[in-house]
């Protein structure tokens, strides 16, 4: 990052004590909420490495479960988000493990919704605040939550990338960032991470579905 | 006309041709970057003072404690005795309070601005705030004096860098310290070069510093190396103002805290593996504190 903003340097305003281990927390959890797209029922949080270690006094928990309420990470309710994950019927539960993960500032978060929907994010805490988010559902992704992001599970074919592109420009959005991942060729799961200038809305997720048949699955993170 | 710089002798080549101080410099060129118009810039920076005023108020005002309950409320007990002719000076002595009141309002999970860290939050709000009672400076001066500040803190993140896990302390308290001392001489009238002046001379006070976190937690040492480094700053700032240069120049200072802070060994750097972290008693607090897990408190 050579080019830092003024902003860079004098903030962010956040709810302390660490960018890592509770403003980059906050929004591990935050993400995993856009990712579920709904209120979730039941979250659970394995915590690795530096995250299980010192994550209780940095308050790394209860950023998690802000996140999960929909905070930011300068949110002043963050200190109370037991009691207000109660208050909205969320249960939550920690697992501090000892097992070591591939980045010290790691999480694990499955969160089970209402309706059933289940999702589980990997996500890593990376400094200053910053994150990434690294499988979601078992598949491998990158996604940093700075920029509106769309997550696309296809089937990979000639075009699908094209048709994609295309709808996106017909809805306005433009494209920052976009991966594309597959296991091999023709992989019915293969997935693209596209970060966007603007964010899609429900209706657009419809237009987009409708228009590309290959497309199996959309997230909107 | 290009308002990027980036190095000491850039930015004042750059104030010295338009005629500017380091502040609108830095003004300058964030509107250059695009992203955001002057007034908003400047509002942002306003929303920034508002919520450093309000974290200091905090923990000089209410009983604080930080989430591992090591910390908290010895700001307010340094604040009331600094009215009561303390060794350093009221006003330093009161700065110094002010900075550990926002540094124990962030261990408590309280609402902070990070200068340029979070562990360092403390340094830059409390010298403006503080001097402002004294000296009666307006918010638009204050605002000022933290773009100017800004302008310090990216050359070292451009040149050096403001991560304890990459440079120690001194690339967090030592910066903060650094930005703190140059603002304190824009607002005080002194001119660009005076300020790098007192930028350089504060981190060359501190060059070298370690990060060793008890328990890995941004409180023991850190709140009271936020007051360290908020007097470091005001006597920093009296230095250059007074005339006094620093011998090697802002730059090469710059340079020299980078090459020193490589040179720290990962156990002095944020990883709570050595120095204060690895003392007896840094030990015990930290077995304590992983204990903690699982408990739940709100």
């Amino acid at each position: 990052m050579e080019n830092f903003s003024v902003f860079d340097i004098i903030g962010p305003r956040m709810t302390g004590p660490s960018s890592s281990h509770t403003a980059g927390a906050v929004r591990l959890g935050y993400i995993a909420r856009r990712i579920i797209g709904e209120k979730p029922e039941r979250v659970h949080f394995t915590l690795y490495d530096s995250f299980a270690e010192t994550g209780p006094g940095h308050g790394t928990d209860k950023a998690l479960i802000g996140g999960i309420l929909g905070f930011m990470p300068d949110d002043q309710r963050i200190r109370s988000a037991y009691k207000l994950a109660r208050d909205e019927d969320i249960a939550v539960e920690f697992t501090y493990s000892d097992e070591h993960a591939e980045h010290p500032n790691t999480v694990m978060i499955e969160a089970v919704s209402q309706s059933g929907h289940e999702i589980e994010v990997l996500g890593r805490s990376i400094g200053g605040g910053n994150i990434i988010i690294t499988e979601i559902n078992g598949m491998e992704v990158e996604v940093t939550g700075e920029y509106p992001t769309i997550i696309i599970q296809h089937h990979d074919q000639p075009g699908v990338i094209s048709d994609v592109a295309r709808v996106l420009s017909q809805l306005g959005i433009n494209i920052a960032n976009m991966k594309v991942f597959r296991r091999s060729r023709g992989d019915k799961n293969a997935f693209m991470c596209i970060e966007c200038d603007e964010r899609m809305t429900p209706d657009m997720k419809s237009i987009l579905l409708r228009l590309c048949p290959a497309v199996r699955e959309l997230m909107i993170v | 006309m290009d308002y990027d710089f980036n190095n000491g002798i850039e930015l004042i080549r750059l104030c010295d041709e338009e005629g500017i101080k380091i502040s609108e410099a830095m003004i300058r060129r964030e509107v250059q970057m695009g992203d955001s118009t002057r007034e908003q810039i400047i509002a942002e920076m306003r929303t920034d003072l508002k919520v450093m005023r309000e974290s200091v108020k905090k923990g000089l005002t209410e009983k604080v404690q930080s989430v591992s309950r090591l910390t908290g409320g010895e700001a307010m007990t340094l604040y009331r005795y600094a009215d009561f002719g303390p060794l350093s000076g009221s006003e330093t002595c009161h700065a110094a309070a002010a900075a550990m009141a926002v540094v124990e309002v962030n261990a408590a999970m309280g609402r902070i601005v990070a200068a340029p860290t979070a562990g360092a939050s403390g340094i830059l709000p409390a010298v403006l705030i503080e001097c402002s009672h004294t000296h009666d400076w307006s918010d638009d001066q204050l605002i000022e004096g933290l773009f100017c500040a800004g302008a310090i803190g990216l050359l070292f993140a451009k040149n050096a860098t403001i991560s304890g896990a990459e440079g120690g302390c001194q690339a967090e308290t030592g910066v903060a310290s650094a930005m703190a001392a140059a603002a304190l001489v824009e607002i005080s009238g002194g001119e660009p070069l005076h300020c790098l002046d007192a930028a350089a001379i504060a981190i060359k006070n501190i060059e070298g510093l370690v990060c060793d976190p008890v328990a890995g937690l941004v409180e023991c040492p850190c709140i009271k190396r936020n007051a360290m480094g908020a007097a470091n700053a005001l006597l920093s700032a009296d230095m250059a103002l007074c005339g006094i240069t620093s011998l090697i120049p802002f730059d090469e200072v710059v340079a020299s805290m980078y090459a020193v802070g490589r040179e720290i060994r990962p156990e002095y750097r944020e990883t709570a593996k050595g120095g204060l972290a690895a003392t007896p008693t840094g030990k015990l607090i930290a077995a304590s504190i992983k204990r903690m897990s699982g408990r739940r408190e709100d």
